[in-house]
């Protein structure tokens, strides 16, 4: 189902956008991992791999979406303060009767970045492109985990 | 900050199409979740959909933090040379995709790279190369 309609404005063709800005997520990402993957001695800390593994997925999320989001503008002011990447993890379990939307809304306003200040319409459009981002990015990191053990294991194989 | 009770306020059309517009973007949205996670999707509520949202939006965030966390492990299990030449690999992939697989090679610093992964690395290439010119 290829119904992804752009209210922002956006002079570019949608179906050619999303192809160029996954390639450029991944290769904002892959050359993110091969600095770290050369920096990092047998002395550097898992964690700290790791830390800079998650950063450079959010950066790489950021930049592929650019200035043309308000989610992504909202990260890289986040990434650029330098300041620990963090989104609640708190799961709202409630035995409480069903919330209104609203009230779903300030929840789901904790989890998308530049959440905060926006309105209930804005945040429901931000929100798709977010997770539309967002599994895009994990499948790259995925694919990019099966390519790297693989290689391995099979140096000469294309 | 828009609210719906503002919006009731005002006349009934401009509330209907406001209405009408929050609803079209629950469906786009609704859309975006995977299949498992909305059950009878056609008549559920915006306040169910936004639900599921979150869980799943929290649950991307946890794959990204666990897939971090394995590649983080798989770089220091895996020897430089074969990690390297996975990731210079699929970097040329993309390039080539996107046009810019001279320049990705170019911003890589050689220097730090032994011989043996330069060869291992331009074995990469070549192959990638013969798949380039060999594709559509």
């Amino acid at each position: 189902m290829e119904s992804k309609s752009f209210t922002t404005g956006n002079r570019d063709n949608p179906n050619t956008d999303l192809h160029g800005s996954k390639n450029m997520m991944a290769s904002h990402f892959l050359r993110a991992l091969f600095r770290i993957q050369q920096t990092s001695t047998s002395s550097s800390s898992f964690a700290g791999r790791s830390r800079r593994i998650r950063r450079a997925a959010y950066a790489s999320m950021a930049y592929s979406a650019g200035a043309r989001r308000a989610w992504s503008r909202a990260l890289l002011r986040k990434l650029r303060s330098r300041a620990r990447l963090r989104f609640p993890r708190r799961l709202s379990r409630t035995a409480r009767p069903q919330r209104r939307d609203m009230d779903q809304a300030q929840v789901l306003r904790k989890l998308v970045p530049g959440g905060p200040s926006m309105d209930y319409c804005k945040l429901l459009e931000e929100t798709a492109d977010y997770i539309r981002c967002l599994t895009t990015q994990v499948r790259l990191m995925q694919t990019v985990m099966d390519s790297i053990s693989s290689y391995a294991h099979h140096p000469m194989i294309p | 900050m828009s609210s719906r009770r503002a919006r009731s306020r005002q006349s009934t059309s401009s509330s209907r199409i406001a209405d009408e517009q929050i609803n079209d973007l629950v469906c786009k949205l609704q859309a975006v979740l995977p299949e498992s996670r909305i059950r009878g999707a056609d008549r559920i509520s915006a306040a169910r959909v936004l639900q599921e949202t979150c869980n799943y939006i929290r649950s991307l965030h946890r794959d990204v933090d666990d897939l971090s966390e394995r590649l983080s492990e798989l770089l220091n299990n895996t020897e430089a040379s074969s990690a390297q030449a996975a990731i210079i690999r699929s970097l040329l992939i993309c390039g080539t995709k996107t046009g810019l697989g001279q320049v990705e090679f170019l911003r890589l610093d050689w220097s730090k790279t032994s011989l043996a992964e330069k060869l291992a690395i331009l074995q990469a290439g070549r192959l990638n190369t013969k798949q380039a010119n060999h594709g559509p």
